[in-house]
């Protein structure tokens, strides 16, 4: 499908304990695509998207990402982090840091950039999410929406391969989800590789190349959005549309 | 009142000797209770065995016992030491555990979110650990340090029943000297208050500089 991957998993399988949260998942994401991940809630989808960079470990298969392989804890696996950008459902910026430190941070402490080189280019990136004015701020001062920006543009100031979002707007109020959104849709038109867990169905049709659904661990199915939306497949897919697009 | 006035130098020293027990032991205590902490938090088993070992063997033997130990227990293998050395060993490694605690409960209050979020910009364990999760947990753990340090300088009283200078000692040279043993006591207790008071204002120092707003 994908002519040239970034981002390989094979036969990827999770336990909690006796939960089997990830059920021989193979998953292939290429150069430039933005694959959107849906699901119930419990299906797993959140847990995947930690697994690639393995903020969770997975018992058994195989993580490859730029032909190389998911190392184990240490140097080698900090070195692949630094190339996979994360955003997460509850921002988790750096609760002592300001703003543009948040940004800087780690282009200087990993990727050892000058702090001055590192300042100007987390400007350029706050401006690009439309926060410049924010950048002596701390985060507990910032909207969560507003926050949310911050975490992308500090994701982005690794220059990473690829971004993963892990829910990015649920943990937001409404009227700010569109802002997010929208700098999200930015970078998939800019050819970012991402990997998105949602539940915003406007973005995944409007901004993804495929749509994965999954349930109880596993992918159910695996196309594009079109496709998808219009003609799901299975009954799972056809049930969670039916309930999510009544309301 | 004249007893303070009549025995200055007495006072003087044994303040002094009390000072010097509680910042040399705070120091090592500190020292100590940062490396068991890091020990107990860091992903090797090894390291929070002995994190674990330590804890529970310092903190829970009386202190008086754990003088009997150093003072009477290290010469029998050859380790001959001053005496206001070995009161700092005994008084540091006892409260370090103390330490360890207060340090190891601050940074567990740190959410794991910021932790995870270090480590997926490619932050290794030891400049996570550094640059964001101590940094958050230092100012949530400065109250209870400084009720520790508060206890440790109290506590440097029982190196005086080893013959330690030491503040509390001096009542039993005034009480020779038939002076009134309450204003004996009253200027011991003030010399204490002296040492506690600004322990608490120095941790109050540090908790405005070091104020994060949340």
């Amino acid at each position: 499908m994908a002519v040239d991957p970034l981002i390989e998993l094979r036969d990827v399988n999770k336990y909690y304990g006796t939960l089997h949260v990830l059920q021989n998942i193979t998953l292939t994401v290429g150069r430039g695509e933005v694959v959107v991940v849906i699901g119930p809630s419990g299906s797993g989808k959140s847990t995947l998207c930690r697994a690639i960079n393995r903020l969770e470990i997975i018992e058994s298969g195989r993580i490859i990402i730029d032909g190389q392989e998911l190392p184990d804890e240490g140097k080698a696996l900090a070195g692949l982090r630094a190339d996979v950008g994360m955003v997460f459902q509850s921002f988790n910026l750096f609760a002592h840091k300001t703003v543009l430190e948040n940004v800087s941070l780690a282009p200087v402490k990993v990727r050892k950039r000058v702090k001055g080189d590192a300042d100007r280019r987390s400007r350029e990136l706050l401006d690009r999410v439309g926060l410049a004015d924010q950048a002596e701020k701390y985060p507990a001062q910032l909207s969560g929406g507003q926050q949310q920006r911050v975490a992308i543009a500090r994701a982005l100031a690794m220059d990473p391969k690829a971004l993963l979002f892990d829910e990015p707007t649920s943990a937001l109020d409404p009227d700010m989800i569109n802002e997010v959104l929208e700098v999200m849709r930015q970078l998939a038109r800019e050819g970012m590789t991402m990997v998105v867990v949602t539940h915003e169905m406007g973005f995944a049709r409007s901004a993804a190349n495929r749509v994965v659904f999954m349930s109880d661990g596993r992918i159910v199915e695996d196309r594009t959005p079109d496709d998808f939306f219009t003609a799901p497949r299975s009954e799972r897919a056809k049930d969670f549309l039916s309930k999510i697009l009544t309301h | 009142m004249d007893v303070l006035t009549d025995n200055w130098s007495l006072y003087g020293d044994g303040f002094l000797g009390t000072v010097e027990l509680t910042v040399y032991s705070s120091l090592l205590a500190l020292v100590l209770g940062f490396l068991m902490a890091s020990f107990r938090v860091a992903p090797v088993g090894s390291l929070r065995a002995f994190g674990t070992a330590w804890v529970a063997v310092l903190r829970n033997t009386p202190l008086t016992l754990l003088f009997f130990a150093v003072l009477l227990g290290l010469p029998r293998f050859g380790l001959v030491l001053p005496f206001t050395v070995f009161a700092v060993i005994a008084l540091g490694c006892y409260t370090s555990a103390f330490i360890c605690e207060a340090l190891r409960s601050g940074i567990n209050t740190v959410p794991r979110g910021q932790g995870e979020a270090a480590r997926s910009l490619g932050m290794t364990f030891s400049q996570t650990l550094a640059a964001i999760v101590l940094p958050q947990a230092f100012r949530t753990v400065l109250p209870p340090v400084g009720s520790t340090l508060i206890a440790l300088a109290k506590n440097s009283a029982i190196a005086g029943a080893f013959s330690v200078t030491e503040l509390l000692g001096t009542y039993r040279t005034l009480n020779e000297l038939g002076h009134s043993i309450i204003w004996t006591f009253v200027w011991i207790a003030l010399g204490y208050l002296i040492i506690t008071l600004t322990i608490s204002a120095a941790v109050n120092v540090l908790e405005k500089r070091w104020g994060v707003p949340r």
